[in-house]
């Protein structure tokens, strides 16, 4: 359990340090620097989304519910398929 | 288990944080029509294999349902989280679709895949509709069925689980931004070689996803090794061990 903290704990970690950087635009994605180039290049530049989910503060709260239902749903299934001590196959039986 | 529900949430809430997405992704616009619908049309009977398989498999074993919405979960964190690299400056994600693959198999990776990228195509601006099917083929189908085959391959060879697993998450996502790569030349090249654009943009791949694809293997041999050691019996009923199959 303690292994599996740790993990998450440096997951948790990794994924803010990174989102951090990408936003103060210290590391352009390859998308970027790699694909919008040859894109460009061919003369098919990246287009706006087709579904724009707009911007600020209600995409962040729609985000963060978003966040906290499929955090839930993975902790349930995750307690389910991984408990200490049963076996899968007797309870395909 | 509330420990346990609150990584889980604070994971998914970082993933969810929303902005421009920096990925590998074919963003929206960039595929004419035709080459679009065509990635579709190859895209739709793998989607539909994957589901017919969550069907029958879901009747025979009750945990399967559990373990391909744990793997979707899974893809979809790790295919929209930017790593950077600081060597290149640049930053680029892992697909997590080598790791889905050996679990739940290859159909259903596209389709763990496929609502993935959905999902971050409509509210992430990650990626994109009309491209939805080019970047379902490159990390759905040929990531999720090149990492299935590597995995098998070196068991066959008689490797320990864990570097079949390291393997097969390597050249799963060097296999998707190879395909990514053809997906781009195929519909751009123009008048001009195919042969050579492909090889530009797989060269200009290279850098970042060089450390990436090995950061994937090491990710997918760490989570196979955990399940390995806390719950082999679902390895096996899953078939990626020996033993009982469900």
């Amino acid at each position: 359990m303690r292994k599996l903290s740790a993990a998450v704990l440096a997951i948790v970690i990794l994924a803010a340090v990174s989102v951090g950087l990408v936003q103060a635009g210290a590391w352009p994605g390859v998308d970027e620097t790699v694909v919008e180039k040859y894109a460009t290049a061919a003369g098919r530049p990246p287009q706006s989304p087709l579904f724009d989910p707009g911007e600020g503060d209600l995409r962040v709260f729609v985000f963060l519910i978003a966040g906290i239902v499929g955090g839930f749903v993975a902790g349930y299934y995750f307690r389910e398929l991984f408990p200490r001590k049963s076996n899968p196959c007797e309870k395909s039986r | 288990m509330t420990k346990r529900l609150a990584w889980a949430a604070a994971v998914l809430t970082l993933c969810a944080i929303p902005d421009a997405a920096y990925a590998m992704h074919i963003t929206e616009g960039i595929l004419p029509a035709p080459w679009a619908g065509l990635w579709y049309l190859v895209a739709i009977p793998f989607v539909a294999w994957g589901l017919r398989e969550l069907r029958l498999r879901s009747s025979s074993t009750p945990f399967f349902k559990p373990m391909v919405g744990l793997v979707g979960a899974a893809v979809f964190v790790i295919s929209c989280m930017p790593i950077p690299v600081p060597v290149v400056g640049s930053c680029s994600h892992p697909a997590g679709t080598g790791l889905a693959a050996i679990l739940i198999g290859p159909a259903l990776t596209a389709v763990v895949a496929s609502i993935a990228l959905l999902l971050q195509a409509l509210f992430l601006a990650h990626g994109g509709l009309t491209t939805l099917g080019a970047n379902i083929v490159s990390m759905g189908i040929v990531g999720g069925l090149t990492g299935y085959a590597v995995f098998h391959a070196a068991r066959r060879a008689r490797l320990p689980l864990w570097v079949a697993a390291f393997l097969a998450g390597l050249l799963a996502d060097w296999a998707t931004y190879a395909t990514t790569a053809f997906e781009l030349a195929s519909a751009l090249h123009g008048n001009g070689s195919l042969g050579g654009m492909f090889g530009a943009i797989a060269l200009a791949f290279l850098p970042t996803q060089l450390p990436i694809g090995i950061l994937e293997g090491v990710l997918t041999a760490g989570v196979y090794r955990f399940v390995q050691s806390r719950r082999p019996s679902l390895l096996e009923c899953l078939g990626v061990l020996p033993g009982r199959a469900a």
